[in-house]
């Protein structure tokens, strides 16, 4: 790969730039086609059968009646969908949550699924099938769960990470630990110290779009699945593997993609289309119900999190600790590690140490949501953070501007940091009107900081040179918010040529190589990379096509504003090409002209983001409004500033609901009380105030451009902002997410009576 | 089941289908009309990304029977724009980016376009009371609640 | 010869030791010698181990040079959403 990533500081044309979206009118006019609005001829219905248990033994599964059903074309178990993970665990966890094997291990675990002519004639068949459940003892709770006596989800399961292995089996996956120096030391040179416990409960991606495909296996080996996924080639690799066919020969298309914020990175009923349309040699529709989507497919963990922090009258934090666990549903995960790499990623700190618990519970696997585990870090850290400045008598900001991060910093995670945004940020939360806006009685201010990495990874683009000049650009990275506009205009930022020149699509697993999903904010940061090498790869060709029209050497044609242009006194009477001149006569001189890139975007910019906002507490009820609120973040470079700020506004939204309205309910039978929108509630048009935003650009010297991700690290203050906010209004400190009104009243209680 | 005959009005063309006793509007309109810009999110009517207008009146259609729209007239997204010329909300909703997935925006026109029918100058509290009853997960409402408001003005000055 | 910094639960399964000098030009030959050295580390490295470098962090770039003098650190190889 000659391609040159380093950040150049050029001037811009087209990026930063605010055109409207290339698939914008489909969607405004109802044309765009998601998970759920594509059908094949003779397509079937699948369904889902269920566990209603949150953990028991599957005895015996008769689906006689059902097959026998008038209208039902199939019916299939686990034994349709034989393990052929060939000893990867997490796969063969994959294939255990799509259709479990021996135990159903969460109400809503998937236990049988049926085929059939439509959904009445499918729902009967479901009624049909006999399951003999022996039901076992079940836990719901992170804390309960890490008990030595809980009731065993895995007997297989042996911490990992501890010096020695442990003689029993536990609900702990594994322990992790990040740091340096020595705490001990640190907290002995304190002169304050503030030690809390935190809990936030289980949320949901909630996407509005349920998980949804269309499946179609044929007798030769060869399928076709259309589906609504972050990563139609991640998928393909899944079901392939699990289905066992030809990756080359199962051609996933993504649909238009109805949100998934994570949610929508791993298959969970793919696989089972799959199967039941091999089993009924027809093409198989399965859509999740929203009661499906909340009990089965991936929330966020539940964690309870200790965090203690000690500093110097000066306000220099001498150390800080924190024992992070989270669930992570009934199979493995690093969501923990995640928590406890991220906790205090905002701060310069001598002596750091932070240890994670895995541990798994009765509910579904939980799945990444949005920068994962780090919004919960966050809120603990903050919280202690916000705290210990009172304490200090310093303020809020002045105390985090003393001990942020900056350049040249060793992470609290490890590695020392290069150019980084958290100063900036919260320099320039100090100077922000908001800061000054006038509060009245049970209202507050709160502000935070948050973190994320920001991920690239492997990516594959295809640029495409049309005979009249227009330019296709084919990306394999979903458009989750808007980057098919954004990578249009890296596409015509590096040709010189008009963003409407450009038309960016989706390209199916077959049309184009492979790519990571859409995760880790990467979409844009990746695949604008990508384009570029595409784009510098066509200029390439399109130098070679004008010298060989002139009939000069390649070395004296240069490429400006999207023409070719012979350099030198000796070539005064050639007038420049435009690429529209060089498309039109590219079949005279060699054919089509196109630009191709296969690399691996690493180097992805860290980012940080610090957010302001304004609450007013109701003492009466305990109910809290958020009347203003602001964001300001590093962007690296905004390519197309108004989807930054959408990214910005849309993550601080789901915190907003993730901090005072949303959690999982279950009931004592272990089961899931709220799996639907009315008593999950998320925020409404009519919950929010407008949402402010600041882009920040300090660019990543690691991309032509500057970029960094944007997507995730503005779900990360949230929750900490809020419970600053409240704490300033009323003067309680909350540490149970979400500040429901019964917890904030009970809170208040409290504090009446001392 | 014996299917029930149903005469209506869809988009102002006139529309004979067979359905079910129990089959909803949503699933008449997705399923045997072809016409999938309406949504299903939820079928519980909490969601509103199922909106249409039927009789002028904005309702969830995943909470309305096939059988029920006879005789009436109802409106989708696939009606709004008339031949190429888009509705100033559809004009707007792509100037101001209110939309990031778009999974829930043929529900926030069509009840943006019932709110403004009912309030041609709404305020900004009653654009976010009249928009309640639908939800969007990407935006934060922020851009999708100054699309409504400058449609608003630019459908006052036509 | 290049110092590499192994995080806490990796540590673990390489004697203990977070840091090691190892003789090293790509991220490629790395692994290959930490694992000759300490075999219990290979099954992480197929689960997924991410490179800094100075800071930036490589998730796949095996054949990514390592500097002389460069600050090195082991991470693990992370989920987004």
């Amino acid at each position: 790969m000659n391609f040159d990533p380093r950040f150049s500081g050029r001037k811009f044309a087209s990026v930063g730039t605010r055109p409207i979206r290339p698939d914008g009118i489909d969607k405004v006019t109802g044309r765009a086609r998601y998970g759920a609005d594509f059908n094949m001829a003779g397509q079937l219905v699948g369904r889902i059968l269920r566990s209603p248990h949150a953990h028991a033994v599957i005895k015996k599964i008769d689906t006689s009646k059902a097959e026998k059903l008038a209208g039902v074309k199939a019916v299939i178990t686990a034994k349709d969908l034989p393990d052929l993970t060939d000893g990867d665990a997490a796969m063969y966890d994959i294939l255990d949550n799509s259709m479990a094997r021996k135990k159903a291990l969460y109400d809503g675990h998937a236990v049988a699924a049926v085929a059939a002519i439509d959904a009445r004639t499918a729902r009967e068949a479901l009624k049909l099938i006999e399951v003999d459940y022996e039901v076992l003892p079940h836990v719901t709770d992170v804390d309960e769960a890490a008990q030595h006596h809980a009731p065993l989800i895995n007997d297989q399961v042996f911490t990992e990470g501890l010096e020695e292995k442990p003689a029993k089996p536990s609900n702990i996956t594994k322990r992790t630990q990040f740091g340096h120096g020595d705490v001990h030391a640190g907290f002995a040179q304190a002169d304050f110290i503030v030690e809390r416990s935190f809990k936030t409960e289980q949320t949901h991606q909630g996407y509005i779009e349920p998980h949804a495909c269309v499946a179609s296996v044929n007798p030769d080996g060869t399928a076709d699945l259309w589906v609504c996924t972050q990563g139609h080639f991640v998928y393909r690799q899944h079901c392939a593997q699990l289905l066992g066919l030809e990756a080359s020969k199962l051609r996933v298309t993504s649909s238009e993609i109805g949100g998934g914020f994570g949610g929508k990175t791993h298959v969970w009923a793919e696989p089972v289309a799959l199967a039941l349309s091999r089993k009924a040699g027809r093409p198989v529709k399965l859509v999740m119900t929203r009661d499906e989507v909340f009990r089965a497919s991936g929330p966020t963990s539940a964690t309870s999190i200790d965090v203690k922090i000690g500093a110097k009258k000066d306000g220099t934090i001498t150390a800080a600790e924190a024992t992070l666990r989270y669930s992570c549903g009934p199979y493995a995960g690093s969501w923990a590690e995640i928590g406890a790499m991220t906790a205090f990623a905002c701060y310069k700190l001598e002596n750091v140490k932070t240890v994670g618990y895995e541990v798994l519970v009765n509910r579904p696997k939980t799945a990444a949501y949005r920068a994962p585990s780090a919004p919960m870090a966050a809120f603990a850290v903050e919280s202690v953070v916000d705290e210990l400045a009172k304490e200090l008598g310093m303020d809020a900001v002045d105390f985090r501007i003393k001990n942020a991060a900056q350049e040249g910093t060793r992470s609290s995670y490890g590695p020392v940091y290069g150019p980084i945004g958290i100063g900036p940020t919260l320099e320039a939360v100090k100077n922000h009107p908001h800061m000054k806006a006038p509060l009245k009685a049970n209202q507050g201010r709160g502000m935070a900081c948050g973190f994320w990495f920001n991920f690239g990874g492997q990516t594959c683009t295809d640029l495409n040179i049309g005979m009249d000049g227009t330019v296709s650009l084919a990306v394999g990275t979903v458009d989750v918010g808007g980057s098919r506009a954004s990578l249009s205009l890296v596409a015509a930022e590096e040709l010189g040529i008009d963003y409407s020149q450009v038309k960016a699509v989706v390209a199916d697993t077959s049309s184009l190589g492979y790519n990571d999903m859409t995760d880790g904010s990467r979409g844009t940061f990746s695949s604008s990379m990508a384009t570029i090498s595409a784009a510098r790869n066509a200029i390439k060709i399109l130098r070679e096509r004008a010298a060989q029209t002139w009939d000069i050497p390649v070395e004296d044609v240069v490429w400006e504003k999207g023409h070719a242009i012979a350099k030198g006194e000796k070539y005064g009477n050639l007038s420049p090409l435009s690429l529209k001149d060089i498309a039109a006569a590219s079949g005279k001189t060699g054919g089509p002209i196109a630009g191709h890139s296969e690399l691996v975007a690493d180097g992805a910019g860290v980012s940080f983001a610090t957010h302001i906002c304004d609450v007013e507490v109701d003492p009466e009820t305990g109910s809290t409004r958020v009347i203003r609120y602001t964001v300001v973040q590093d962007a690296g470079k905004a390519v197309h500033p108004t989807y930054v700020e959408g990214q910005y506004q849309g993550g601080a939204a789901q915190g907003i609901g993730w901090a005072l309205n949303e959690e999982y309910i279950y009931g004592k039978d272990g089961r899931l009380q709220n799996p639907g929108f009315l008593d999950y509630r998320i925020p409404v048009c009519s919950d929010l105030p407008m949402i402010d935003t600041q882009i920040l650009e300090i660019p990543n010297p690691n991309h032509p451009y500057g970029v960094r991700g944007v997507g995730e690290t503005s779900i990360v203050p949230p929750l900490a902002a809020i419970a600053n906010a409240v704490s300033n209004a009323v003067g309680v400190r909350m540490t149970h997410i979400p500040m429901s009104p019964p917890r904030i009243l009970a809170a208040l209680e409290a504090e009446r009576e001392g | 089941m014996a299917g029930v005959a149903v005469s209506t009005t869809i988009n102002g063309d006139a529309v004979e289908y067979l359905c079910q006793p129990d089959e909803t509007l949503l699933e008449v309109l997705r399923d045997r009309l072809g016409l999938t810009g309406a949504k299903e999110g939820c079928g519980t009517g909490d969601c509103g990304a199922c909106s249409v207008i039927v009789d002028g009146r904005l309702v969830c259609s995943c909470l309305v029977l096939g059988a029920e729209a006879e005789g009436r007239e109802v409106e989708t997204i696939e009606g709004m724009a008339h031949g190429d010329q888009l509705h100033p909300l559809q004009q707007k909703f792509l100037e101001h980016a209110a939309l990031q997935c778009g999974i829930c925006t043929p529900g926030f026109l069509i009840a943006a376009k019932d709110l403004l029918a009912k309030n041609p100058s709404p305020t900004e509290e009653e654009i976010r009371f009249g928009l309640a009853g639908n939800l969007c997960r990407c935006t934060g409402y922020d851009k999708i609640v100054r699309a409504v408001q400058d449609a608003a003005n630019v459908m006052k000055g036509a | 010869m290049v110092e590499v910094t192994l995080w806490g639960s990796l540590s673990a399964v390489a004697g203990g030791k977070a840091k090691h000098d190892i003789e090293a030009k790509d991220i490629r030959e790395l692994f290959r010698k930490l694992a000759e050295q300490y075999p219990g580390i290979e099954p992480w490295i197929d689960r997924g181990i991410a490179v800094a470098i100075d800071g930036t962090i490589y998730r796949d770039t095996w054949s990514k040079e390592l500097p002389k003098d460069a600050e090195i650190f082991l991470l693990p190889r992370l989920a987004g959403g």
